[in-house]
C-alpha cells in the first residue's frame, strides 16, 4: 500500500468535508449569539445617549425621577451585591468543599445534593417571599440592606454550591490519593493541591452570581430596596434604591419619563455588572498565575 | 542488638468492597530490611493488601475491613490520624502521578506538610531524595519545572524520590514497572537495592521474573487468598510447598 492511497481514500475526503461542514456550523452559531448581544448593547447606547452625562452617573433622580441621574441606585446595588457576596461566596464555597471533599456517599447527602439542585431552580419571587417572611418578619431585620442582600444570598447559594462542587471534581482524585499517602491530612490536601488547581472554576461561578445578585429585581422589591431615596445608606439597616428596581420603576411605574432614561439606567446597570465582573476575573487571573497544573 | 521483630505483621487479614470478597483471611509477615515481593494474577487483592498497610483502604467507602495490621509492632488501627502513620511509609503506585506542581515542590511537599519550613533542610532534602532515586543528574537543572513535564520514566522515579521525602521505614511499590521502560527498569531496580540496605520494602510486581531477581522472600495471592510466602530459593524451585506456586512461577497459568 502506498502513501496515496491513504490521500484519496473516499473515507478521508468524507471526513475533511464533515470536519468543515462542522466548523462553519459552530462559528455560524457563536456569531449568531453575539449578534442578538451586540444589538442590545447597540441599541441601549443609541437610545440611552440624550440622558447620558457625568451627571447622570452622579446625581439623583429629581423632578419625580424625570430627571436626574441614578447615583443613589448605583451605590444601592454595590451595597446589595457586596453583603450579599460576603454572605454567599464564604458559605456556599465552604459548603461546597463540605460536600465534595468531607460528606460520605449516603442518602443524607444524596438528599442535601438534590435539594441544592432544586434550589437552583426555585423563581426568585418565591425567593422574595422567603425573604420578607424570614428575614423583614420573622428575624425582625425590618425592610433593609441587610434583609435584602441575605434575600439575594439565599437565592445565589445554590448555584455558588453546585459549581463549587463541580471544580473541585474536576481535580483527578489520584492527586487527593498522592497527597495522602504522603501523610497530608485532608484540609492540606484540600488547601494545598484541591483548592488551588480548582480555584478559577469556583470564582466562575461567582462572578456568573454578580450578574444575578445585581440584576434581580423581585428579591429586592420587598425586602429592603426603596422606589426613591433622596440620600445614600449609611449602613445595613438602612434601605436603598438599587439599579434594576429602578429601571423597573423609570419604565413602569412613573408617568411622563424621557424615553433616553430607562435606556440609559439599563446602560448603567450592564456596565456595573461588567466592571465587577472584571475586577472578579483580574481576581481569578491573579491567583491563577501560581497554577501549575 | 538487632530487633528481630517483623517490620509488619498482617494477621487474619480480610477486606471485601460492597460485600465482594477481596482479600481472605491473609496472614503474612514482613521481615526488617528484606524485600518482600507480592506476585499474583490480576484482581488477587495485591494493592489491596498495600492499601491496608498504609490506611489507605479507608478512603474507599465500599471497603470494609478485619484482622489487624501491625506495623513496627503497633496496630496501625491505633493511630488517631492516619496521616501519621503514612508519613512512615513509603508509597509508589503504578502509574506515576506527578502533583501539578514544580519538581522541587513535589519532592518537597511532605516534608512541607510534616512542618519543615527551613529551606535549607528542604533543599538538602529534595537533592537527597533526587539523588537516591538516580534523577538527580537529570532534573537537577530543571528542578523548577513542572513535575509532569518529565518522561514517564523519569516521573515514576519521582513519586519514588518523593515517597523517600519523609526518611519512611518501609517502602511499598505497586507494580512500579509496568508504565516504564526497561531501562528505567533495571535503574529502579539498582535504587531498591541501594534503598534496601535501612529500608523494609514491599514490591508488588506482575512480573514473575522480577520478583526472583529482586525479593528475599516472595508470596503468591491467588483470588484473595495467600497460596503461599517463603524464601526466593524454595518458592522458585521444586521445593515450592503448593503445587500452584510451581505452576504460576513457571507461568503455567495467570
Ligand atoms: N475500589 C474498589 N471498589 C470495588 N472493588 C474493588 C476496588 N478495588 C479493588 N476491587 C476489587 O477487589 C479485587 C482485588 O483488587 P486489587 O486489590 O486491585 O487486585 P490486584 O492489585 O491484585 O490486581 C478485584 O476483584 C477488584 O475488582
Ligand atoms: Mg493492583
Amino acid at each position: 500500500m502506498n502513501a496515496s492511497s491513504f490521500a484519496t481514500s473516499a473515507r478521508t475526503a468524507t471526513n475533511r468535508r464533515v470536519e468543515s461542514v462542522g466548523k462553519t456550523v459552530l462559528a455560524g452559531v457563536t456569531a449568531l449569539l453575539i449578534l442578538p448581544l451586540t444589538a442590545i448593547l447597540g441599541l441601549l447606547v443609541i437610545r440611552g445617549a440624550p440622558a447620558l452625562s457625568l451627571e447622570f452617573l452622579l446625581e439623583a433622580p429629581a423632578a419625580g425621577m424625570t430627571a436626574g441621574g441614578v447615583f443613589p441606585a448605583i451605590v444601592g446595588t454595590l451595597w446589595l451585591v457586596g453583603v450579599s457576596l460576603a454572605v454567599s461566596a464564604p458559605v456556599g464555597i465552604m459548603a461546597g468543599i463540605y460536600l465534595n471533599e468531607y460528606a460520605r456517599a449516603n442518602w443524607i447527602t444524596r438528599m442535601v445534593n438534590l435539594a441544592i439542585v432544586n434550589l437552583a431552580g426555585v423563581p426568585s419571587i418565591v425567593h422574595a417571599l422567603f425573604g420578607v417572611g424570614v428575614f423583614v418578619l420573622f428575624l425582625g431585620l425590618g425592610t433593609s440592606i441587610l434583609s435584602a442582600s441575605l434575600t439575594l444570598a439565599i437565592m445565589t447559594l445554590p448555584v455558588i454550591i453546585a459549581s463549587t462542587k463541580e471544580a473541585l471534581a474536576a481535580v483527578p482524585m489520584a492527586f487527593r490519593e498522592a497527597c495522602w499517602t504522603l501523610g497530608a491530612t485532608r484540609w492540606q490536601t484540600i488547601r494545598h493541591v484541591v483548592l488551588p488547581n480548582s480555584i478559577s472554576g469556583i470564582l466562575t461561578g461567582v462572578i456568573l452570581q454578580v450578574s444575578r445578585a445585581a440584576g434581580e429585581t423581585a428579591p429586592i422589591m420587598f425586602t429592603g430596596a426603596a422606589f426613591y431615596l433622596p440620600f445614600l445608606p449609611q449602613s445595613v439597616q438602612d434601605q436603598c434604591m438599587a439599579l434594576s428596581m429602578h429601571l423597573f420603576t423609570v419604565s413602569t411605574q412613573v408617568p411622563n419619563v424621557p424615553e433616553a432614561i430607562p435606556y440609559a439606567t439599563a446602560l448603567v446597570l450592564l456596565s456595573v455588572v461588567l466592571l465587577v465582573n472584571l475586577l472578579a476575573i483580574a481576581f481569578r487571573t491573579y491567583l491563577r498565575r501560581n497554577r501549575k497544573w | 542488638m538487632v530487633n528481630a521483630s517483623p517490620m509488619i505483621e498482617v494477621e487474619e487479614l480480610s477486606v471485601s468492597y460492597a460485600g465482594k470478597p477481596a482479600l481472605d483471611q491473609v496472614t503474612l509477615d514482613v521481615r526488617r530490611n528484606e524485600i518482600l515481593a507480592v506476585i499474583g494474577p490480576a484482581n488477587s487483592g495485591k494493592t489491596t493488601l498495600l492499601n491496608c498497610i498504609n490506611r489507605m483502604i479507608e478512603t474507599i467507602p465500599a471497603a470494609s475491613v478485619s484482622g489487624t495490621v501491625k506495623v513496627d509492632g503497633h496496630d496501625v488501627a491505633e493511630y488517631r490520624d492516619p496521616s501519621m502513620l503514612r508519613r512512615r511509609i513509603g508509597m509508589v503506585f503504578p502509574l506515576p502521578v506527578g502533583l501539578p506542581m514544580t519538581v522541587y515542590e513535589n519532592v518537597a511537599f511532605a516534608p512541607r506538610m510534616a512542618g519543615e519550613r527551613d529551606r535549607t533542610v528542604l533543599d538538602e532534602s529534595v537533592e537527597r531524595c533526587l539523588k537516591q532515586s538516580a534523577l538527580w543528574d537529570e532534573v537537577k537543572d530543571r528542578l523548577d519545572d513542572l513535575g509532569t513535564r518529565l518522561s514517564g520514566g523519569q516521573q515514576q522515579r519521582l513519586t519514588i524520590a518523593r515517597a523517600l521525602s519523609l526518611n519512611p521505614e518501609i517502602l511499598c511499590l505497586d507494580e512500579f514497572s509496568i508504565a516504564v521502560d526497561p531501562v528505567t527498569t533495571m535503574k529502579i531496580e539498582e535504587v531498591l537495592k541501594e534503598l534496601n540496605k535501612d529500608m523494609t520494602i514491599v514490591m508488588v510486581t506482575n512480573l514473575v521474573l522480577q520478583a526472583k531477581r529482586m525479593a528475599d522472600r516472595t508470596a503468591l495471592l491467588l483470588n484473595g487468598k495467600l497460596v503461599e510466602v517463603g524464601d526466593n530459593e524454595v518458592i522458585f524451585s521444586r521445593q515450592a510447598a503448593d503445587a500452584r506456586t510451581f505452576q504460576y512461577v513457571q507461568g503455567l497459568f495467570g
